[in-house]
């Protein structure tokens, strides 16, 4: 078998997972940091202030990579809920559940710093535009996938009825990402494109990029370390799930 | 043995389903009650103001027929569930997702069509104007078999929960809330005098798509819930 898809496929065994996660998650926890650290230090310090918004605009340092994780982790967790529903593959339940936490708390910093730049900048802390509501929507999808994972006992039966749960709750994405442009909105458009000319001006831009990477990377990291959580504990009637957590004989 | 036919398949399960509803029909009609007894509710607590009440009326009988729709979910599934039937569902011959489309479309045309027939009736409560009633019910009757079948999906993951009331209006909302946005917001746009048709046919969209992949999904969701 080829090489890479025969790691892949030993991935896939709890033992095995429980080593890679515990030997990656500080990798990711400390890139993230560390990326963290420098994106905030360039936004707070470096970049010159907005010459519409002042100096409210630089929370959006925050608020815009964790609007972007609030969508990507929510893409992701129902991907691996599909292949968790197609293949049975256990290790990608656990890893569709330990998605939405993350991706919850994604959007709460999200929907939090978007609206304490509101306050100074629309003068007002929330308003029932197509991007705001459609981002708490987004929360409460989550909250719901969180509520049924926790209200069924069988823990397989759970992470499929709730990863299935996530699975529907995708028809929504689209409509949370072309908002601002389908509906006439008080949340600007992007300013800041992948694909194309970007309208924010470089010197402000690298913090922003570096605070993307930098959030992937806490997200890695965070999702490792709780897969591994619940990967023990769902195996931790065995001797190398108990060795590994360090419980004595 | 050989399987039934769809159509025959189809007759009999709608006829088992409206003869059990007939049983017990002193219950179907309690959708009806909620619905008009919220109704009631905005006046008492607003001030009978007829201009302040025609302003919130779409959005108000559109929040009253989604709540009534929203209360009567949890019996979709239940006393199935409870006999045994729907386990014999799962090993018909026939796709399990034909019969829930059945029992899904029987459940509308029990619980939600009322509702949009007494839909005038709860409109003149709220003196909403005359010339809005059609939008209204146009969209009504475009938005709660949507409803529905969305509810079914959300009803059947949770299926084997028991006291799942709240956590199912918990998950079902948030898929309800554009169905609601589009509904309450046609009648909203007519009563501003805006184009009003692009929501009902996006509601109606909405609809052509659920009515293919809900009950496919409600299927899945059931065995997902029973094995």
């Amino acid at each position: 078998m080829n090489p890479v898809l025969l790691w892949f496929h030993q991935l896939g065994s709890p033992p095995t997972f429980d080593r890679f996660a515990a030997r990656w998650t500080p990798w990711g926890f400390g890139l993230g940091l560390l990326g963290m650290a420098i994106g905030i230090y360039g936004a707070l310090f470096m970049v010159p202030a907005d010459y519409q918004q002042g100096d409210s605009f630089r929370i959006l340092y925050i608020h815009v990579p964790a609007a972007w994780m609030s969508l990507f982790v929510y893409g992701l967790m129902a991907v691996y809920a599909a292949i968790a529903l197609i293949w049975h593959i256990k290790l990608c339940e656990i890893l569709a559940m330990a998605c939405a936490p993350i991706g919850a708390l994604f959007t709460a910093v999200t929907l939090a710093t978007g609206s304490i730049w509101g306050k100074p900048m629309w003068g007002t802390w929330w308003d029932w535009d197509p991007r705001l509501t459609s981002e708490l929507v987004l929360l409460f999808l989550y909250l719901g996938v969180i509520g049924l994972n926790a209200a069924i006992e069988d823990r397989r039966a759970a992470a499929r009825a709730a990863g299935f749960l996530a699975i529907v709750g995708v028809v929504l994405l689209p409509v949370i990402r072309y908002s601002v442009e389908w509906w006439n909105s008080l949340h600007q458009g992007a300013t800041i494109k992948l694909f194309g000319e970007s309208t924010m001006d470089a010197s402000m831009a690298w913090p922003l990029w570096v605070m993307v990477f930098a959030t992937k990377f806490w997200f890695i990291g965070s999702l490792l370390q709780r897969a591994r959580a619940d990967n023990l504990e769902r195996e931790s009637g065995k001797d190398w799930a108990r060795a590994a957590a360090g419980v004595p004989r | 043995m050989s399987a039934p036919s769809l159509l025959a398949a189809a007759k009999a399960q709608a006829r088992r389903d409206l003869r059990l509803v007939w049983r017990r029909r002193g219950d179907a009609a309690q959708p009806l009650l909620f619905a008009l007894m919220v109704v009631a509710l905005f006046p008492l607590a607003l001030g009978s103001d007829p201009q302040q009440l025609a302003k919130i009326a779409p959005g108000v009988l559109w929040v009253a027929v989604l709540l009534a729709g929203l209360l009567t979910l949890d019996s979709l599934y239940r006393g199935d569930l409870e006999d045994g039937s729907l386990e014999q569902m799962l090993l018909a011959p026939v796709p399990l997702a034909w019969l829930l489309a059945v029992r899904v479309a029987v459940h509308w045309a029990t619980t939600a069509l009322p509702l949009v027939l007494v839909a005038p009736l709860l409109a003149e409560f709220l003196f909403l104007p005359g010339e809005l009633l059609p939008v209204l019910m146009v969209s009504l009757a475009l938005g709660t078999p949507l409803l529905s079948l969305l509810g079914a999906v959300v009803a059947a993951l949770t299926v084997g929960i028991r006291r799942s009331g709240m956590l199912l209006a918990l998950l079902a909302l948030p898929l309800f809330l554009p169905v609601l946005v589009f509904g309450a917001g046609s009648v909203m746009a007519a009563a501003q005098g805006l184009p009003w048709a692009g929501a009902l046919l996006l509601l109606a969209a909405g609809l052509v798509l659920a009515l293919v992949l809900a009950p496919l999904a409600a299927a899945a969701a059931i065995r997902i819930a029973l094995t």
